[in-house]
């Protein structure tokens, strides 16, 4: 029998911070990790020494194209007095902080480290979303890039397999837009902050303003319906199906778990890690879900001794609508197939049984792709301690929750669970 | 019958020649598509070629209305959208290929399931000419 993974001793949470994701031309990565890592700082609810930190992970995955710039490590080692202790850049594509977040995991887990700081950063509003594009491909393979495979397309072919083995339409991924827009004006660190029927009120109050003729939606479905209010991006994924190009930067402060009340009362326990690796859409086990992302949440379900009943409420990687409905029939929170359906009707809303994407998702909170991993945990730290203000699950008892992150086209995923004991 | 690498090189060779070829594992009889060096199910090297007929029918696509700068280049846009899709070979394995000769501006009436057959598309000039695997309808 195949050994059931643990940490060899246990390894806490005490602090996280991101700073506002957004799209900041006059601002660089440096600037992002200093908001979140001031953040973080007042997070801690009993102080601590930056100085104490012994090692930094941080998440990046496409800065040298973007910015032309790499080797990010002793980058913001030296922007926050780290230098010389170690620093290392972790890339794993879209889930590069999720690895910056495991490595510090095991490095505290092995003895060799008692505190580390995690994170991630990305500058990505420096490019035209065709170089964003493109450079965002480099984390696909060379067959899909000679296709003309762009990310969103990856996306756009596995909807059609879903669409066609499931019955699925699009108007079920757009229960899933409609549901992230809903919930990201309740998070003040989101990038968008207005529902789908405020943005869709603003055009026609726009319209008439000018004295244009006013569209005739009066439903937030037919809005997004409209191809004009709702471009195709890559077919069946519309504008409003994709997540946006960001700027941004996370971090948290890992500790040994016996040290974890020297700095909160209300530490986070690291209860289960996975990741899996994946191959290309040709020669994947299904075009319907990702067999990284399955794996990923075997490891750290066996880690925990959870089920998926057992998680409250995740994050999961919604870089498209289309990706969020196979995340959570992928991590076992519904059947392959029965995830439209759930989304449908209303189980993954805040007020559902099971809220998916607290935070607006990658859709409305952003994406700067090499901070989305801690950012996803920023969220489930905010929610266990009970901090997540107008957004705040309403359960009295809210103790474990989850996050899915992809990277690539399914080529690295993780599942990462947290608990509040 | 050759001895090239199982490389994507010899794999874009073969394309530039107008030939869809694939890797067999001598041990397990295996196919791969493009080729491998490397036998991941029995865990060794003794691959031969095998040529693939280019027939099969359509498992996924997307008709692309925002690409990558090397697609514009190649005059497409907003206005000129081009598919991209996973084409299940009649032999078995799943392929990456540009589809052509169906309206990439009429998505919504591609139908998954439909049959398919290769074609070659040549592009570029001079050091930058490349061959493209593409599949159209039969």
């Amino acid at each position: 029998m195949r050994k059931r993974h643990k940490l060899a001793r246990g390894v806490a949470v005490v602090g996280a911070g991101m700073s506002k994701f957004g799209i900041y031309k006059d601002r660089n990565s440096k600037d992002f990790f200093v908001e979140a890592f001031q953040d973080m700082r007042t997070s801690v609810d009993k102080g601590f020494d930056p100085k104490d930190i012994e090692a930094l992970y941080i998440g990046n995955f496409t800065n040298d194209f973007f910015v032309h710039q790499a080797h990010w490590g002793p980058i913001l080692s030296d922007l926050i007095g780290h230098t010389p202790k170690p620093a290392t850049r972790t890339e794993g594509a879209c889930a590069s902080s999720a690895l910056s977040f495991r490595e510090g995991v095991f490095a505290i887990a092995s003895g060799f480290y008692d505190i580390v700081l995690v994170g991630g950063v990305e500058d990505m509003s420096k490019r035209t979303t065709e170089e964003v594009t493109e450079g965002l491909a480099m984390a696909s393979i060379s067959y899909e890039r000679e296709a003309g495979f762009t990310f969103p397309g990856v996306f756009g072919a596995l909807a059609t397999a879903y669409f066609h083995q499931y019955g699925a339409n699009r108007e079920h991924l757009m229960n899933v837009t409609i549901k992230s827009h809903n919930n990201a004006p309740l998070n003040p660190r989101a990038q968008y902050n207005m529902t789908i029927r405020e943005i869709m009120n603003a055009k026609i109050e726009k319209c008439k303003a000018k004295g244009e003729s006013v569209s005739p939606w009066t439903t937030e479905k037919e809005f997004l319906s409209d191809p004009v209010a709702n471009p195709v991006v890559a077919w069946p994924m519309h504008l409003f199906d994709c997540c946006p190009i960001s700027d941004g930067a996370s971090c948290m402060l890992l500790v040994a778990e016996d040290i974890a009340r020297n700095f909160t009362d209300k530490p986070l326990y690291v209860a289960g890690i996975g990741q899996g690796s994946g191959r290309g859409l040709h020669a994947a086990d299904s075009l319907t879900y990702f067999e990284a992302t399955r794996y990923a949440a075997k490891e750290a379900y066996e880690m925990s001794g959870l089920k998926p009943e057992d998680i409250q409420f995740a994050e999961v990687h919604d870089c498209f609508s289309i990706a969020e409905i196979i995340h959570i029939e992928d991590i076992g929170f519904f059947k392959p197939g029965e995830g439209y359906k759930a989304v449908a009707e209303g189980h993954t809303r805040l007020d559902g049984s099971k809220p998916i994407n607290t935070s607006g998702g990658l859709k409305c909170k952003g994406h700067p792709v090499g901070a989305t991993g801690v950012g996803q945990l920023y969220e489930i730290w905010k929610q266990l301690r009970g901090e997540a203000g107008a957004r705040q699950i309403p359960n009295k008892n809210l103790r474990v929750g989850a996050t899915q992150n992809l990277g690539g086209t399914g080529g690295t995923c993780t599942m990462t669970i947290l608990e509040r004991r | 019958m050759e001895d090239r690498p199982f490389s994507d090189n010899s794999f874009q060779q073969f394309l530039n020649e107008e030939k869809l070829m694939g890797s067999r594992c001598k041990i397990c009889r295996e196919l791969f598509v493009p080729p491998r060096p490397f036998c991941p199910k029995c865990n060794n090297t003794k691959m031969e070629w095998v040529p693939i007929k280019g027939i099969g029918k359509l498992s996924a696509f997307t008709s692309i209305f925002v690409g990558p700068p090397y697609m514009v280049k190649e005059g497409y846009d907003r206005k000129h959208p081009y598919i991209a899709g996973v084409i299940e070979l009649e032999e078995g394995p799943k392929v990456d290929a540009r589809i052509e000769g169906i309206d990439a501006n009429k998505p919504e009436l591609i139908k998954i399931g439909t049959p398919l057959a290769a074609t070659y598309l040549h592009r570029g000039e001079g050091a930058e000419k490349k061959t493209y695997l593409a599949f159209k309808p039969e």
